[in-house]
């Protein structure tokens, strides 16, 4: 927004610097994360963030001893697939619920914003018996139906696509375009920020879901990352280095794709119609 | 047929691949657990319905009101320190441009963490000392050390903490995709009347945020009410102490569920947790709504 | 799609023709699961008509990913679980009792160790242990030296090991304890050792002959709890939680003595600096008492007919006495059986010994759940500590909740 070319003043060092203290804070217990992750087991718990003798040993035991690069690839796809059809999916009944108007709107607005009020913790019993009876148990499938659609994102996309001007809309009508591409190729292209919003957090959300795909899986062939992770935690002592390397890698990824889609946040704005 | 007909067949059209899927995946799995709280089930043997006799011991249970409370105290701190803190922060991020995008991302990246190996990072800071780095500080600045996890006042904002920590990131980019969506050029009006700061963000920000305050209200509020992760995560055992002191319902559901394998009991508050988040949501839509 | 299905449900179906596949779980630890996998090869070979699958799981999530399968007819045959779980699971209906063939309970009440009584409700033996645990008195010899303490000679009686304590406790300028001269961690092992070992050596008993009733809210039992609770609000030689476990702590040198289970050795032998020695757990006025506790494999109601049949000879197979010594081998679990147990070379181990000589004196809590029963005692323990409430008021309470926790199970 304020993009008005002001001299620096001494204000904005202020704010600068705040903003600055409160990120330094924000990224310190993951500059701990990564720091133990370099250390040795008995030393995890010194203060020092590098240790006298860093040592590579936590990974190598990772790659070594462990089924990560697996766990890794589950968890790229279940997370992949889920984002791709939630944000098809969410964003076409976000769209319709915003920009139609129709009898037991509101009822199925209500309805899917109601879904997020149950926890998982208690549906997990449902849909495990539903997945057994569809013979959904220990597949991709299986670790993936509970999320093709979520009420969040549904919510998230209404709120959005009510700030796009019907104008639009009703322009693309009367140029002839059908209604489906009217929101594949007009709406959608509007709301790219939420879009890219959306695909970050439904991509994290399944990477980093864990209740549901320890239930629903049984071999370790289909764990997913935070699943194969808490196999270090045993019981009666957790291997915390472990633990903190397998964080520390699994991390990574997501921080590429956020890179990634935080451009498209900036891009969309600045491409977008939204700029009035 | 009109015009209003033929778009309400095509919004049925739209929506009915979805709704098909929230009635299968959502609303009957919820059901479900509407009418395993009327049973007394053990998960493996037969459901004997025994009424409402679930929400009466419910009711006469005090460590449920301490829960209860605990759930509250988590809404009614958590809601208002992440909204103002994260709107805060993305109006001051939207006005820098030396280091926006490393900023920015420094907000966000705790939103890519694991709830697991985070809560181990703060439990560590939360330490007395000689270990905990906190009290370290404090001691350095001639402060009291703190028990944090180990009080029974001071544990509950000690959990919160990292979760608003963690969810900040989210706020905040909603947030920006908000400010960044109100036209320029109504900035530029309010320019050329010469309102002041604190006018333009009274008048136009704040009201042009409006949908998106209400999303992130809405949104983390019910997040608020079910945390679990961090509770689980950072006191001993996941068992929500100490003496109780840190355990929300979903915590309480899910040892009644899963420890005692007492399902119709965790049903019955996961329809008291529902009842609530219905109540609070439509409450918020509407006071947010209509102004 | 729906072809592939059909083919892959009729491979398995000539699959099943050929052998008898079960299905084994537990939790996911290396050690234990490459053992398990040794003794399932070994297994194998022995019958070729029989195939064991081992699937593990998370430790923390072990139980729900039990419950949820079991609870929807799926899950194994074999299923590995805590002793003090069994009451769950029996209320669950999960297990099913082990035939009176295969597994004469004559020849389990001679054999085994006498903790193993727990297993048998209503005059059937519901699972067998592979190995079990006690508890020890583990001391840092380095940490023993620099206080002015001969190395090699940990206390003996519960007055010595408050005095050792007190020699061992270090302070800051400020007052804050900075290394503990024992750890105190009730959500830990420590409430065994108050329930199982610290009660009785005061004079008392925990529950009544059979299980139904709190005895320890007596004067014997207020003894024990002042004991305990002392160390930490009268003497001051420990912080509750200290470094958030005391194995973390005793392990970065941090504390000068801790009271764990056999299990432990594994972790104190990874760390690099750690010097240590465990000894048998300190006795007070010629007492000695010890508590035992063990993971047991039953059988689940889910196998049925020849799987049934092969899950009966591999649970056989795993409770007998070559199993027990390749897991004291490579695990460092205590075999469940006497003869292994008692071998000399066993016996006279200088890390496996105080924990199999604890064994003969050992006590195993009957819990009706466990986690809430552990409970208890971290509650009564945190009222003292952090609410200054009184020992005596605190334990008649942890006394009360403990007893509704029975009654309400018995009444299933």
């Amino acid at each position: 927004m304020t993009k008005i070319k002001a001299p620096v003043s001494p204000f904005r060092i202020i704010v600068w610097s705040l903003l600055f203290i409160g990120a330094v804070i924000m990224m310190t217990p993951i500059i701990f994360m990564f720091s133990a992750s370099f250390k040795y087991n008995d030393e995890i718990y010194e203060l020092a963030l590098i240790s006298s003798e860093p040592t590579l040993s936590n990974y190598i035991y990772l790659f070594e001893n462990t089924e990560f690069l697996k766990w890794f690839k589950n968890s790229i796809f279940v997370a992949l697939a889920s984002t791709v059809s939630v944000l098809f999916f969410d964003s076409l009944v976000g769209y319709t619920l915003a920009k139609f108007r129709f009898r037991g709107r509101k009822l199925v607005f209500i309805a899917i914003l109601s879904t997020l009020m149950i926890p998982t913790e208690m549906l997990v019993i449902p849909w495990y018996i539903l997945a057994r009876d569809f013979g959904l148990l220990d597949s991709y499938i299986g670790l993936i139906f509970p999320g093709i659609m979520t009420g969040f994102g549904v919510f998230l996309m209404k709120q959005f696509f009510e700030s796009v001007p019907d104008d639009y809309l009703d322009a693309a009508r009367i140029d002839g375009l059908s209604e489906f591409r009217i929101f594949t190729q007009i709406a959608m292209p509007l709301v790219t920020p939420a879009l890219s919003a959306l695909a970050i957090f439904t991509f994290l959300g399944n990477w980093t879901a864990f209740l549901w795909p320890l239930i629903v899986t049984s071999s370790a062939e289909l764990f997913t990352i935070p699943v194969g992770l808490s196999s270090f935690s045993g019981e009666f002592q957790s291997e915390w280095e472990m633990i903190m390397t397998g964080a520390a890698v699994a991390t990574l990824p997501t921080l590429l794709v956020f890179l990634f889609l935080q451009r498209y946040i900036i891009r969309g704005v600045i491409l977008g119609g939204l700029k009035g | 047929m009109s015009i209003g007909k033929k778009r309400a067949i095509t919004a049925w059209c739209f929506i009915s691949v979805p709704i098909i899927y929230f009635i299968l995946v959502r609303f009957y799995p919820t059901l479900d657990a509407f009418s395993i709280s009327l049973t007394d089930w053990n998960i493996v043997g037969k459901k004997t319905y025994i009424g409402f006799d679930n929400f009466i011991r419910l009711w006469h249970d005090p460590v449920f009101w301490q829960v209860l409370g605990n759930t509250f105290e988590y809404l009614l701190l958590g809601v208002p320190i992440s909204l103002i803190l994260s709107f805060i922060i993305a109006h001051s991020l939207d006005q820098v441009r030396f280091g926006h995008g490393f900023l920015r991302a420094c907000y966000f990246i705790p939103f890519l963490t694991t709830a697991v190996a985070m809560a181990w990072v703060w439990r560590w800071f939360y330490q007395p000392v000689p270990v905990g780095m906190i009290n370290l500080v404090l001691g350095q600045l001639g402060i009291k050390q703190l028990d944090f996890l180990r009080s029974t006042t001071e544990a509950l904002p000690a959990v919160l903490a990292p979760a608003i920590w963690a969810g900040l990131g989210f706020q905040i980019v909603i947030f920006m995709a908000g400010l960044r969506a109100i036209p320029q050029s109504y900035y530029e009006a309010a320019k050329i009347d010469g309102a002041g700061a604190f006018r333009i963000l009274r008048e136009i920000t704040l009201p042009q945020l409006r949908p998106t305050i209400v999303f992130l209200t809405v949104i983390s509020s019910i997040g608020f009410l079910r945390i679990f992760d961090q509770v689980y995560n950072m006191t001993q055992e996941g068992e929500g102490g100490p003496l109780n002191a840190t355990r929300p319902l979903v915590l309480h559901i899910y040892k009644a569920a899963f420890e005692r394998f007492e399902m119709g009991m965790a049903a019955a508050q996961t329809v008291v947790l529902f009842v609530i988040l219905l109540f609070i949501t439509i409450f918020q839509l509407k006071v947010l709504k209509n102004d | 799609m729906r072809l592939l299905i059909a083919i892959f449900f009729m491979l398995s179906i000539v699959h099943v023709a050929h052998a008898v596949e079960i299905d084994y779980w537990q939790y996911s630890y290396k050690t234990r699961v490459d053992a398990m996998n040794e003794l399932i090869a070994a297994f194998e070979v022995e019958n070729p008509d029989i195939k064991v699958h081992q699937t593990t799981f998370p430790y923390a999530q072990y139980r729900t990913k039990v419950a949820a399968s079991v609870g929807a007819g799926e899950g194994p045959d074999v299923v590995q679980l805590y002793y003090g779980w069994l009451g769950d699971y029996l209320k669950a209906g999960i297990l099913k009792p082990l035939s009176e063939n295969n597994f004469p309970a004559t020849e389990i009440e001679t054999d085994f160790f006498p903790i193993v009584h727990n297993m048998k409700v209503d005059s059937h033996y519901y699972a067998l242990p592979t190995a079990v645990r006690s508890l020890g008195l583990f001391w840092n010899k380095k940490l023993f030296r620099e206080a002015g303490l001969n190395p090699d000679v940990p206390p003996k009686t519960l007055d010595e090991l408050t005095e050792y304590a007190k020699k061992l406790t270090k302070y800051d300028r400020a007052g804050n304890i900075i290394q503990v001269g024992i750890t105190v961690g009730p959500i830990d092992q420590d409430h065994n050792w108050w329930r199982e070992v610290l009660v009785r050596q005061f004079g008392g008993t925990p529950y009544n002959a059979d299980n139904t009733k709190v005895t320890y809210d007596d004067e014997a039992g207020l003894q024990a709890f002042e004991y305990y609770a002392g160390l930490v609000t009268n003497h001051k030689v420990s912080v509750v939680d200290f470094m958030d476990k005391g194995e973390i702590a005793f392990k970065a040198g941090r504390a000068a003595m801790h009271i764990d289970g056999s299990f432990a050795l594994s972790t104190f032998d990874r760390a690099r600096r750690l010097e240590y020695g465990v000894a048998e757990l300190p006795t007070h006025e010629g007492i000695k008492s010890n508590f035992a506790s063990y993971w047991v494999n039953g059988i689940t109601s889910k196998a049925k007919g020849e799987k049934r049949e092969a899950a009966e000879k591999f649970l056989k197979f795993i409770t007998s006495e070559k199993a027990m010594q390749l897991w004291l081998d490579r695990v460092g679990e205590l075999p469940a059986r006497r003869t292994v147990a008692n071998h000399p070379e066993n016996l006279e181990n200088p890390k496996f010994g105080p924990f199999i000589r604890g064994l003969d004196y050992a006590h195993s809590t009957e819990f009706y759940s466990e986690a809430e029963q552990r409970r208890t005692v971290v509650d009564m323990l945190d009222r003292v500590v952090l609410s200054g409430m009184s020992v005596a008021r605190s334990l008649r309470i942890a006394a009360e909740e403990d007893q509704e926790i029975i009654d309400k199970a018995r009444m299933k």
